[in-house]
């Protein structure tokens, strides 16, 4: 009963989405005020009916329902609670709804936030997040039904594919559906600008929060999937450039340009159009995310769908969204005249200079990670591009990148000198050189890690440099630097923390440049030294888990004799499915992580992989740092948008401090 | 400054990003591709020395030998096969959960002198009923399976098997 429920409400969502594309639209380029302010009803019901259909699916899974095929497929009985409702969207079916109902949530909250928009402006954007919501509602119904029975029923599922029976990916996947339709909204605005042939400074308030949330989102999804890959792959590296990875980086390259020129929109109403092409190239970039990763293109855990039907319709998808936009875009744009110049010297000529390279780093991994597949397509020839083609090709481009990061917010707007701005980054300059020289020394002449520390340093010293140059650090007595900082736009500090923390994931990326690594094959009762410490392998064993049984190894590490950590990695085998997977154990200080894996055993010998990973967890801490800082930014535009009359006198007021 | 003058200011910017960053991609494509192979393509075609390739294939049954130290770090050598060829093996490292004789695998590093390839990463992230395309396309290439006919004929027959029995069964089944 709750199934077809659950199918019915799909169905539901589909027709009203129709209504919600068609209906706003018509009304908005009849103005007539009826139709238009149906978009708000239409979007609110339709993210309910989604609603219903992803809670049928996650009842399904938490009863472990075996006449749903798809719960069959992928659950299992013997599978703890929690696995079983993250399961919901830990498959193909499962993830496309949890993708309809996110796209849901963002209708709904134009629709009930959005009621200060203009209302054409409102009822164009519902109906275009109305026909994203078609297209996708129309790929599950008619290529990925969840809700298919299966009648006699099995005695019970055949389990979900134990890699992902794990916390970080239980909430990777919502994070980045939260970032990848974000940029549906933004999406949905830019194509509303495109049709009423109009960009103005409201606009760019409005794209802002929506790209910074998107924005934050992916970071945090992004960085929690690189975590994982950390923790549970057990290769001991964060970052692969796997082409699952690159189509989500993608669009978080694109999203922090789309963010930066939003700026400019707003405050100079300048790089209109270009916000706009963006605005529509990172969706472009979600969405072939979704191809890459939904279509079974790629070969990785996350390609769920093998099901060329469903590459098809996707492939079409993308097709009509991104065509159709460019299309509008070409037509629509030479109509939206450019004004407010300004010089190359200044607060926009930075962030021009942020847009063009972020962009440059986007256009190299796209082709690095659609190359391979092109090449195949069209020559049979197989080939790879790994790790190295992407380092060497976008180092070059992320350092004039870091570089301006630091200078940039120091530059005021219109026109500026790049002298001044030097003059208050100098002791930034000073602590970066001398961080160079001092980590050049100690990593024994490594260049490219004692760059990283550098870089990292000199991102978090500009931020400082930045909001100790607004407060006045220096200038002024500390009790009004104090009150200074206090009164300083919340958009300021949430800039400042996030390129911060951007310092502290290059930081970490510098610190596991020089991490090592030790392979030992050892007796129980053997030790080694590594990392300054001995390990001691004390033994192997096994051990019964609830729905695995495991191999255990049991190692202490010691400084002199002294007992620091006990660890216990261990290797997985879960019957169904037949499978065996890595468990890593981690112990870290904050500043380094001791990692420890289990290989085989051999001769009554175990195969133990060692790693000392310098400043890893910075990665992590760093990218949430940035996401808080997306947040606190967040923070600030929500009441501006709320009173822009209150946003003016402020205005005022900061012109005259 | 004229308007015209900051036009062509922020044009040339933008050629010198895009040339840069197209300059950059065409470098780094020059050095860093990774070409698969099969054992027949490294038996047939000449590699640079030194360059790293993907070597893919079944891991040959029997052939798994997990002793011996390679570099002073505990080895494990194998075979891997297309069926028509064979090429010797040798990995420092924890081998992937899904590594089985008779598998599919895909492994990346260099060609040694002496004939054995040295492997720097062995990948076989998937479940065991997958085979990774490179490889099926290689078994295919070498006339031992073709796909259409169903599952592969057990590994252990590999190098026995000849291209022309493999093809009969076809023939009969269509």
């Amino acid at each position: 009963m709750i199934p077809e429920l659950g199918h019915f409400a799909l169905v539901l969502a589909a027709v009203l989405a129709v209504a919600q594309s068609s209906v706003p639209l018509i009304g908005a380029q009849r103005a007539d005020a009826r139709l238009m302010t149906l978009g708000a009803p239409l979007a609110l019901a339709g993210f309910i009916a989604c609603a219903i259909a992803f809670f049928a699916l996650m009842w399904s899974y938490a009863v472990n329902d075996t006449t749903v095929v798809n719960v069959v497929q992928n659950s299992h009985s013997a599978k703890p609670m929690l696995f079983k409702i993250t399961g919901t969207w830990g498959n193909h079916e499962g993830s496309m709804v949890l993708w309809v109902m996110v796209l849901g949530i963002c209708s709904a909250a134009v629709a009930a936030f959005g009621r200060d928009l203009p209302s054409a402006l409102q009822a164009r954007v519902l109906s275009v997040m109305g026909m994203i919501s078609v297209g996708f509602l129309a790929f599950i119904l008619i290529t990925s039904n969840p809700f298919e029975r299966v009648w006699p029923p099995p005695p019970d599922g055949q389990g979900l594919n134990p890699l992902l029976q794990d916390i970080g990916l239980a909430i990777h996947p919502p994070l980045l559906y939260l970032g990848y339709v974000g940029y549906a909204v933004t999406f949905a605005f830019a194509v509303a600008a495109l049709i009423e042939g109009r960009v103005d400074a409201a606009w760019g308030r409005w794209v802002r929060p929506w790209s910074l949330a998107a924005w934050s989102f992916l970071t945090m999804g992004i960085s929690i999937g690189s975590w994982w890959a950390y923790y549970e792959l057990g290769w001991g590296g964060y970052w692969f450039w796997d082409p699952v990875e690159n189509a989500s980086l993608l669009p978080w390259l694109a999203g922090a340009a789309l963010l930066h020129s939003a700026i400019v929109v707003e405050k100079r109403e300048a790089l209109k159009i270009w916000t706009v092409l963006l605005a529509l190239l990172a969706f472009a970039l979600s969405l072939l995310g979704t191809f890459l990763v939904r279509s079974g293109v790629l070969n990785s855990v996350h390609a769920f769908a093998s099901d060329p039907a469903r590459g098809v319709f996707i492939l079409a998808l993308l097709g009509i969204y991104v065509a159709g936009s460019l299309a509008l875009f070409a037509w629509r744009a030479p109509a939206m005249a450019p004004q407010g110049h300004f010089a190359p010297i200044s607060r926009e000529g930075a962030l021009v200079l942020n847009n063009l390279l972020l962009c440059s780093i986007c256009a190299v991994v796209l082709v690095g990670t659609l190359y391979p597949l092109f090449l195949d397509l069209l020559t049979g020839q197989m080939i790879s591009v790994g790790p190295p083609f992407f380092n060497s090709a976008t180092f070059p481009l992320a350092i004039p990148l870091i570089i301006a990061m630091a200078a940039g917010p120091l530059m005021p707007w219109k026109r500026a000198q790049l002298f001044p701005v030097l003059q208050r980054l100098w002791w930034a300059m000073a602590i970066t050189l001398a961080v160079f020289l001092l980590a050049l020394f100690l990593s024994g002449w490594a260049v490219l890690p004692a760059l990283g520390f550098a870089a990292g340093i000199w991102l978090i010293a500009g931020a400082a440099a930045d909001i100790g140059d607004r407060v006045g650090v220096g200038r002024t007595r500390l009790a009004n630097a104090w009150n200074r900082a206090k009164g300083l736009p919340r958009a300021a500090w949430g800039a400042a923390i996030a390129h911060a923390g951007m310092g502290i994931t290059i930081l970490g990326v510098a610190g596991m440049g020089l991490a090592t690594e030790k392979l030992v094959a050892l007796p129980p009762g053997g030790s080694t030294q590594f990392a300054g410490y001995e390990w001691r392998l004390d033994g192997v064993r096994d051990f019964m888990g609830p729905n695995y049984t495991a191999r255990k190894a049991t190692i202490t590490v010691l400084d002199n004799g002294r007992v620091v950590h006990v660890m216990e990695p261990s290797k997985r085998f879960f019957p169904t499915g037949r499978t065996t997977t890595t468990e890593t154990a981690i112990r870290t200080n904050l500043i380094r992580d001791l990692y420890a894996v289990i290989g085989e055993e051999r001769d009554g010998e175990a195969v133990l992989r060692l790693h000392d990973n310098f400043l890893a967890p910075w990665l992590w801490i760093g990218s949430l740092i940035m996401a808080l800082g997306g947040a606190i930014s967040l923070s600030d535009r929500r009441i501006r948008v709320a009173a822009p009359a209150r946003r003016r006198m402020e205005n005022e007021a900061g012109a005259r401090a | 400054m004229t308007r015209k003058r900051r036009r062509i200011w922020i044009l040339v910017l933008c050629a010198i990003g895009l040339g840069s960053a197209t300059a950059l991609t065409l470098t780094a494509f020059q050095d860093n591709l990774v070409f698969f192979r099969s054992p027949t393509d490294v038996l047939t075609t000449e590699i640079p020395p030194g360059r790293a390739f993907r070597l893919g294939g079944l891991v040959e049954e029997g052939s798994v030998q997990r002793q011996g130290e390679y570099e002073g770090r505990p080895a494990i050598r194998f075979r891997v096969t297309d069926g028509a060829n064979a090429i010797p093996v040798v990995f420092t490292g924890v081998l992937p959960d899904l590594f089985r004789e008779g598998q599919g695998v895909v492994t990346q590093g260099v060609m040694g002198q002496d004939g054995t390839f040295r492997a720097r990463e062995v990948l076989a992230r998937h479940d065991e009923t997958y085979m990774p395309p490179e490889v099926a396309d290689a078994l295919k290439r070498a006339g031992h399976w073709n796909p259409a006919q169903g599952a592969a004929p057990p590994p252990a027959q590999w190098n026995t098997l000849e291209p022309g029995r493999a093809d009969a069964p076809r023939r009969t089944g269509s």
